[in-house]
């Protein structure tokens, strides 16, 4: 069983974002990229899991973006898995990106495509949706647990208001959230073993992108905090009431 | 024709449904069309949703469609856009929607922007947040169908006594439609989901146990709040995990976020900052959540929340 992780790269949360030419372009200087969380901490580790464990025969990654990309890339192998390849291209749609990303799974055969829920630079949450319609695939969200017998995945997710337990057949595609696994850190012997894995450059192909960004904006700051006497709950009410108007 | 999801749950609907239902409604009035809601799997009182702006209820009455299956949802959906001529598709933001609405647009070809803040202007251009919450992006859909997902509370509702007219419909699904199966399922009932509440009570480490969390319900009940945590509460399972809010937990936007006992950490913040009011209740001055905050009180929690149970009890008694 092959399984694909779709890997992304995303700002350091501590990161201040700012942005340039009149607002409409992310200033990358002073980003620090990581692995986008969901995509390491849940969709790699449980991959992982899967091979340590003799139910998955090979872990390769994917990602679409620039060479900036592929340190994260290189960060991911360090962790495990076999090959990665990088789609070069900027990452600014999510249909490119899954277009991009189903041409591949297609010409070379997966079981199992990863996903994290989302990335943290735009919250999209698409990725993993938009390939498995164009693989034309089930698809499951949010997934907190996957394990795989006999071709068929047993997969808890969370609903709206709950949790439910789906079973699916192989090929399958899946979005990857906390309780799937536990954060690994990449030890010397993985890092050093990472230099020399594939790391597969492909062009993209020429797919139209569907959505663009026209500008950024900074919300507005908070006025300041108001402090209020701990022994006047009263007074809290009735501004929260007369001047926030949320009771 | 703008087309709205209308999502079920039991049979019933969701505050945030009608929000959605409602924001189609506008979008429009400025195109000079209507609204049509789609409805899967069993419900009924359809016609209701006229109430929130829609004239027209297309229902497939499938059971299989009961639960949430992506593959089948989506081709229902995308099916009906194509025969109603649909400009635009509305989702209200959440589990549900993540995994369908991603799958409509990719069907339809269609310009997709999850968690909008604002009504699309005449070029097709929405407000989001982004980067977890720190700017909002204006995102352009360069495609003839455009897909709108919704953030929950960003909108708001106005109801009339209008009422739709409810076309049932059938969709001709091939079996591997249905390819997952449900096991099992465990909903919590009675209260609202936490990516809807308006009302949230959340707790931190600075309540020191989960034996401790009886004055941060008693304060949720007195108002009809619903409780989320910090991330150290649930990774020490004295909250189940779905409470956990902040960067790697929920994101919510509630219109009052009452935080107990929570430093502030940015991740947490991630989750939480765009929140309509905030207040803070801690006993260190330097918390750096006081600077995210509307509203501060500096002390112990363990006084203070039950003082302020008693005086939303009040101030109750005095509105009634
Ligand atoms: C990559 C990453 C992702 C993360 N994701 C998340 C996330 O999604 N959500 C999240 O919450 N955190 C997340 N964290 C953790 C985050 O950095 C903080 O460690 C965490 O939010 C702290 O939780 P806390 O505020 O409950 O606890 P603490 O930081 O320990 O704060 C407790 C607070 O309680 C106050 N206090 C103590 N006693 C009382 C009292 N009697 N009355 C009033 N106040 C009192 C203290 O003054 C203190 O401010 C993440 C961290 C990393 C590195």
């Amino acid at each position: 069983m092959k399984i694909l992780v779709c890997i992304t790269k995303a700002p350091d949360t501590t990161t201040k974002v700012a942005f340039s030419d009149n607002d409409t372009k992310l200033n990358e200087a002073g980003i620090q990229w990581i692995i986008n969380p969901y995509d390491e901490w849940y969709s790699l580790v449980r991959a992982l899991e899967l091979k340590e464990a003799g139910v998955a025969s090979a872990v390769h990654m994917i990602t679409v973006g620039k060479a900036d990309a592929e340190p994260v890339i290189r960060k991911a192998l360090a962790l495990g898995g076999d090959e990665a390849v990088r789609i070069d291209a900027d990452s600014n749609d999510s249909f490119f990106v899954a277009t991009q990303i189903a041409n591949y799974a297609k010409t070379n055969g997966y079981d199992l495509v990863l996903t994290g829920k989302e990335s943290i630079d735009y919250h999209n949450a698409s990725t993993g949706a938009m390939v498995a319609e164009l693989l034309d695939l089930p698809y499951i969200t949010h997934a907190t647990k996957l394990d795989i017998s006999g071709g068929v995945a047993t997969v808890n997710r969370e609903i709206e208001g709950g949790e439910e337990t789906n079973s699916c057949a192989l090929p399958l595609v899946v979005s990857c959230q906390k309780g799937m696994a536990e954060a690994r850190i990449p030890n010397m012997r993985g890092i050093m073993a990472a230099r020399t894995k594939p790391l597969n450059v492909v062009a993209a192909s020429a797919d139209e992108a569907l959505t663009s960004i026209i500008s950024y904006e900074m919300p507005i700051q908070k006025q300041g905090v108001k402090m209020i006497d701990e022994n006047n709950m009263d007074e809290l009410v009735k501004l929260l009431h007369e001047e926030a108007k949320v009771i | 024709m703008i087309l709205v999801f209308a999502e079920q749950n039991n049979g019933n609907f969701k505050k945030a449904t009608f929000e959605a239902i409602h924001y189609a409604s506008k979008i429009a009035q400025s195109a000079g069309t209507q609204v049509c809601a789609v409805v899967l799997g069993e419900a009924a009182n359809l016609s209701l949703l006229g109430n929130y702006g829609a004239q027209k209820v297309i229902h497939i009455t499938d059971a299989r469609l009961n639960n949430l299956e992506a593959k089948a949802y989506s081709k229902a959906i995308s099916n009906i856009a194509t025969q109603e001529n649909a400009q635009y598709i509305i989702f209200s933001n959440n589990n549900t929607s993540k995994a369908v609405a991603p799958r409509v647009a990719a069907r339809l070809k269609a310009g997709l922007v999850v968690g909008a803040t604002s009504l699309p202007n005449a070029e097709g251009v929405v407000k989001k947040s982004v980067f977890a919450g720190k700017a909002f992006a204006f995102v352009k859909m360069n495609s003839a169908v455009k897909v709108i997902s919704l953030t929950p509370n960003s909108f708001g509702i106005e109801a009339t006594e209008a009422t739709a007219e409810v076309i049932s419909q059938s969709i001709d699904f091939a079996a591997n439609d249905f390819a997952v199966k449900v096991e099992n399922v465990n909903k919590v009932t009675g209260i609202v989901p936490l990516g809807e509440a308006e009302l949230v009570v959340s707790g931190g480490r600075g309540l020191k146990g989960p034996e401790n969390w009886g004055i941060l319900e008693n304060l949720a009940t007195e108002l009809g709040a619903t409780l989320a945590c910090s991330r150290p509460v649930a990774d020490s399972h004295w909250r189940p995990h779905h409470e956990h809010v902040g960067q790697t937990g929920g994101t919510i936007r509630p219109n009052l976020y009452i935080a107990v006992g929570i430093s502030g950490a940015i991740q947490h913040l991630a989750g939480v900052n765009s929140s309509k009011t905030i207040v803070v209740i801690n006993k260190d001055a330097e918390a750096p959540f006081f600077k995210a905050a509307d509203y501060g009180v500096l002390g112990d929690a363990f006084e203070i929340v039950p003082r302020l149970t008693e005086a939303f009890k009040k101030y109750k008694a005095s509105h009634a």
